[in-house]
């Protein structure tokens, strides 16, 4: 019986909700032996995360309810556990991580005093407690590890917050790592690394790992077999390459062909005037210098992409081009006029060249209004764009636009999905009859599947009425399919500029080049090579 | 860490002297402050003998400046009915009071606490919606109405405590108890939402992850940080205890400040009044300071 | 790939005044809680034109009259006061200037903290810094003692009783309103708003206000709860209200003298506080989530499964 390490079998889980009863995962089975890494994979709302919530017993019950199914460890059924046994369990044979480790920190202890009490837990002496804090801090890579024992989480950046996790889980030295979307957060190289290290510790101490994640990319680096989820049922199970190269379930294949950076590469013709010439911009905070000049130009209808890593200044320049914040120096010519000397009159005539569509549309939208609100503000704003009678018929053309539909009119944000929000926001920046719309990592919140079909119709957009975009992205593949040019920034710098061709396959720089590398391809094939060469190019 | 106390102090002390300033100009509310220090039967040659020992005929920029410097050098005139320093006999019953509030907001802050802890950790459940119905009742009390039927039940009644008065320990029971009722009411729902709120958080998801047990869990991981919202709540009800004791006071005939006042108030003795209201506001504001730092202790991120 | 999306069953929302309804139907406490308030109100409003004679008619020999005696007219169930006059009918004519200066105050608090908290949210750093400083001064001064004294050389009328507390009460509303604005305006759809071209003024009232306004009407609530046991307390002491105007506060203050042998002079106004209060607090506790979109479904859910 006891062949696998852990084994879940026809598990049920079903939370009691008002809407009534939820039926989270039904029935799925998986297991997974020592030294082996397995894959959960789904979108949001999958149930992919709840498999493992009642391996920890991290299910509130009520109203959460585990209606049938066994969780074997070594052969035993921990739902049969007595409550003590299993708090044993956990943290010493299993440990977890999670993937906002900023929120999953006790924001008032110290990190040294959260990896002491992992250990004292069970039943380590707190002196030797505090030396063995110190080695594994100094072992997952934190810099300064005797001073970091006393720092609280808020003092350090996102990606030394997960390895921090990453020591905390390792303390006891676990069968089994749960990974919860671990490096979703995280910016792409920091995201290597992290991998990497979970991959080191794996080798070290021929724990298990199992990682639930949304991305095909980070299943293929780290991943030996996957499961697959959708709405609560598990569709596809097998080896990595079994699955990518030959997906049996249709929702499987519809994940994979969403997977971003397959398509043709745009080739943009010779270039003319430029709609928005951008000169020598820079902007600081205090000491910090969040762009350190940056000169670009953008042809009308040409979307330019603008990729980089957290404190890359890429969202700065978007707020500095709306004048949201303004620039300490430099120069934005919109169709010859600075946009940095407007006076506030011209600027709010300009208002309806230049859009913007937000990260989050949960909150960039305003909760207290209705989608035909939202989108005819534009139009309260701007009367001069449309009388007041044309109203309801722009909004319902808009929205059959964007692919909603006119009975939305009289909702609210909060009864939409992600995807259904950022369309309404792309609505509401269309009222305005924009030229230039600046997207401000404006799929990166969203699932992949449908990631891609807000892209597709941006793109649509781009082609039906000439609008330009600026699209800011942290995620190389994304861009690949969807821009002209690509800009990438780095640290207030614009490291390298180029036609989407150029940048994707001649990268010039150093730092492009990295990015590259650190970007997980689907495709478990070109991803082994992809890390055979970064291996080589590291050695 | 020190800079932030250093700022908070700075912003109170801006107020302090704002608080300073009003206290001046509404001892000149009625525009004759002689109408108001002296007796009322007081002859007109009288008030304007006051007017001139004390200057009140003077610019009152000049009055200002003068009484800015009797406040600092704890100067507040002579109590008219004691003959002795008015500040003294503010400061004799201060203490009655500060003892008062200290006592009640303790055992306030540690019942409230628990009870609050620990309906949160079994929201929904009996325990809960007993203290929830108790908590509801106890923040609807007013504190005087609760005081004469005490007395009723307890001193006549029962005839168990004594009615007035400071002679025993038994004499503190019912005021504290009166006075415990209604700050145990209100933040004992603060308390429990705050704590209801931590323990749905991220981290307590890890401490569970960590095998850790559910006492740490409530009194360790979620208490700390849940404590934030309900300091700033014992705080004010603290405030509310320094100067809403006057009534309790005043039907326990306990010697405190508001008693104090009220007697001064009716025996237009103004000094004592005046200088019980800059010494419980003084009081307040060094509460005020007390509550940031225990903020900033508690939270790590506020102290950058 | 298809432009469509997957999920379109939305459900439908009907008018604002039906969801309220259902959503006070699904929590019976708040539904009592707002139905006695209904009664208070319609109580304060008709009650002296309706029982004024009778509530100050005197009577020597219903001196204390004990309540429960059935079989006399309703106003007397609850017995009757020192000089004879009935309790009952007496709570009722008190329930206008309990309510009117508790309303008064909080309404006068609540519009000028309202309007000091948005001006100090959304203006220049060092206007923001005296408007803090302000509530600061208020917030430590020993507000019922200042209140005593006002009062006292003032004199004491229902005007001057409402403003003393509504000044106590202003920074109440002044620190929510700051902090709410300080917040939300850096929030995405105001920036996007902002993007838009709309003006401060549409920001503040069509983005900010809206969002800001539930807490206040919550805490307004809960105020005027704490504003009313103030009011009574001060009358209790004497310095509020004075007779012949009579309050629940001063009611029970009358009744004092008399604890030992007539119980029920100061215990049914106290009483009246103490339901009214907690029907003040379970109203605001409920509309706490009523008003909250993210979090009003747990109510909706519940009023339809019961209805």
């Amino acid at each position: 019986m006891a062949d696998h390490l852990l084994e879940v079998r026809n598990l049920s889980v079903e939370f009691h909700t008002a809407m009534g009863v939820v039926k989270a995962v039904r029935n799925i089975s998986y297991h997974l032996d020592r030294g082996e890494t397995l894959a959960i994979l789904g979108e949001s709302g999958s149930g992919k995360s709840v498999s493992s919530s009642a391996i920890m017993n991290l299910i509130d019950m009520p109203p959460g309810r585990i209606s049938s199914g066994e969780i074997l460890l070594d052969g035993v059924d921990l739902l049969k556990m007595p409550a003590h046994k299993r708090r044993e369990v956990n943290g010493r044979r299993i440990a977890m991580i999670f993937q906002d480790p900023l929120s999953h920190l006790n924001p008032v202890y110290t990190v040294g005093w959260q990896i002491r009490e992992a250990l004292t837990t069970h039943g380590a002496a707190s002196a030797a407690a505090q030396t063995e804090a110190l080695r594994l801090l100094t072992r997952v890579g934190i810099p300064e590890p005797e001073k970091s024992l006393d720092k609280y989480p808020h003092e350090f950046s996102g990606g030394q917050r997960q390895r921090v996790m990453i020591a905390m889980a390792l303390a006891l030295r676990p069968d089994l790592l749960i990974a919860d979307e671990p490096t979703t957060a995280l910016d792409v190289t920091v995201q290597a690394e992290v991998l990497a290290l979970l991959e080191e510790l794996q080798q070290e101490t021929g724990m298990a790992v199992l990682i639930i994640t949304h991305d095909l990319g980070v299943v293929a680096e780290v991943a030996d077999r996957v499961v697959v989820m959708e709405k609560g049922e598990l569709v596809e199970a097998g080896t990595v390459r079994e699955v990518y190269k030959n997906p049996q379930h249709p929702y499987t294949r519809k994940l994979i062909a969403a997977a971003p950076g397959k398509g043709k590469m745009h080739s943009p013709g010779a270039r003319g005037e430029p709609v928005l010439s951008v000169r020598e911009v820079r902007k600081h905070y205090g000491s910090f210098e969040a762009l350190k000049g940056i000169s670009f130009d953008l042809m009308p209808g040409e979307t330019m992409a603008v990729v980089g890593e957290s404190g890359s200044g890429k969202s700065t320049l978007a707020r500095i081009l709306l004048r949201l914040d303004e620039p300490d120096s430099g120069s934005a010519l919109w169709k010859g006029r600075d946009l940095f000397q407007l006076s506030p009159a011209e600027l709010y005539k300009l208002r309806r060249d230049l859009q913007m569509v937000f990260q989050d549309p949960t909150q960039s939208l305003n909760p207290r209004m209705t989608v035909y609100q939202l989108i005819s503000e534009a139009w309260v704003i701007h009367p001069d764009i449309l009388p007041k009678a044309k109203w309801r018929e722009r909004v319902a053309e808009l929205l059959v636009q964007v692919g909603l539909g006119p009975e939305h009119m009289g909702r609210y944000p909060h009864q939409f999905s992600g995807g259904q929000r950022q369309r309404i926001a792309i609505a509401r920046a269309l009222a305005l009859e924009p030229q230039l719309i600046i997207c401000d990592e404006a799929v990166s919140a969203l699932d992949v599947s449908v990631q891609a079909q807000v892209i597709a119709l941006l793109d649509k957009l781009r082609k039906d009425m000439g609008i330009a975009f600026i699209f800011i992205a942290h995620d190389l593949p994304v861009v690949r399919d969807f821009a002209d040019h690509v800009m990438v920034m780095q640290k207030g710098h614009v490291v390298e500029l180029g036609t989407v061709q150029e940048v994707f396959e001649t990268p010039r720089q150093d730092y492009t080049r990295a990015l590259l590398a650190a970007g997980l391809d689907p495709d478990p094939d070109v991803q082994a090579a992809n890390r055979a060469a970064r291996l080589e190019c590291a050695s | 860490m020190m800079s932030f106390i250093r700022k908070r102090a700075v912003a109170s002390l801006i107020s302090l002297v704002g608080l300073i300033v009003m206290v001046f100009f509404l001892s000149r509310l009625t525009g004759d402050p002689a109408a108001l220090f002296l007796p009322v039967e007081a002859s007109a040659e009288i008030k304007q003998q006051f007017r001139e020992i004390h200057g009140l005929n003077d610019p009152l920029m000049v009055q200002f400046g003068r009484y800015v410097g009797d406040v600092v050098t704890g100067d507040f005139g002579e109590s008219l009915r004691k003959a002795r320093p008015a500040l003294d006999v503010v400061l004799e019953a201060f203490v009655w009071t500060l003892w008062l509030a200290a006592i009640t907001m303790s055992l306030v802050t540690g019942a409230a606490i628990v009870v609050g802890s620990l309906a949160a950790f079994r929201a929904g459940g009996f325990f809960d919606r007993l203290s929830s119905v108790i908590s509801l009742i106890g923040a609807a009390v007013p504190d005087f109405w609760l005081a004469i039927v005490a007395i009723v039940v307890f001193s006549v009644n029962l005839a168990w405590l004594p009615t007035s008065g400071t002679g025993s320990l038994l004499h503190w029971i019912l005021p504290i108890g009166v006075l415990f009722v209604r700050p145990f009411g209100i933040i004992v729902q603060v308390v429990r939402g705050s704590m209801i709120s931590a323990l749905s958080s991220a981290y307590v998801k890890t401490a569970r992850a960590k095998g850790v047990k559910s006492g740490p869990i409530i009194f360790v991981h979620a208490l700390r940080n849940a404590m934030l919202p309900v300091i700033t709540v014992i705080g004010d009800q603290a405030a509310s205890l320094l100067n809403g004791a006057v009534i309790v006071e005043t039907i326990f005939g306990f010697p405190g400040v508001g008693k104090l006042m009220i007697d001064s108030i009716l025996q237009r003795d103004f000094n004592v009044v005046l200088a019980a209201i800059l010494v419980t506001a003084l009081a307040i504001f060094v509460m005020n300071l007390l509550i940031d730092f225990a903020y900033a202790m508690l939270d790590p991120r506020i102290r950058h | 790939m298809t432009l469509q999306t997957t999920d379109t069953t939305i459900a439908a929302e009907p008018g604002f005044a039906v969801r309220m309804a259902r959503m006070l139907w699904a929590d019976k406490f708040a539904l009592c809680a707002a139905i006695f308030l209904v009664v208070i109100l319609v109580v304060a409003i008709v009650g002296p034109s309706w029982l004024g004679d009778l509530a100050t008619k005197q009577n020597l020999r219903g001196r204390n009259a004990a309540p429960f005696e059935w079989e006399r007219g309703w106003v007397w169930w609850m017995g009757a006061d020192a000089l004879g006059r009935p309790l009952l009918a007496r709570i009722i004519v008190a329930t206008q200037n309990t309510l009117m200066v508790a309303a008064g105050a909080v309404a006068i608090s609540a519009v000028v903290g309202t309007t000091l908290g948005l001006v100090a949210g959304f203006s220049s750093p060092r206007i923001n810094q005296i408007i803090m400083r302000l509530a600061d001064v208020i917030m430590s001064f020993p507000s019922l003692l200042i209140a005593v004294i006002v009062l006292y050389v003032l004199g004491s009328s229902i005007l001057n009783l409402m403003l003393v507390l509504s000044i106590t009460r202003i920074p109440v509303y002044l620190r929510t309103t700051r902090a709410e604005v300080l917040e939300i305006r850096e929030r995405m759809f105001v920036q996007a708003a902002r993007v838009m071209g709309a003006s401060s003024r549409r920001i503040l009232f069509r983005h900010i206000l809206p969002v800001v306004l539930p807490t206040l009407t919550t805490l307004a609530t809960l105020d005027f709860a704490y504003v009313m046991l103030a009011e009574s307390a001060l009358s209790f002491l004497g310095i509020g209200i004075q007779p012949p105007e009579i309050t629940w506060g001063l009611m029970i203050s009358q009744g004092r003298q008399y604890l030992t042998n007539a119980w029920w002079l100061s215990f049914w106004p106290g009483l009246a506080i103490i339901l009214t209060t907690m029907s003040l607090n379970l109203l605001s506790n409920w509309m706490r989530i009523a008003l909250d979109p993210v979090q009003r479904w747990r109510l909706e859910m519940k009023g339809r499964k019961n209805g």
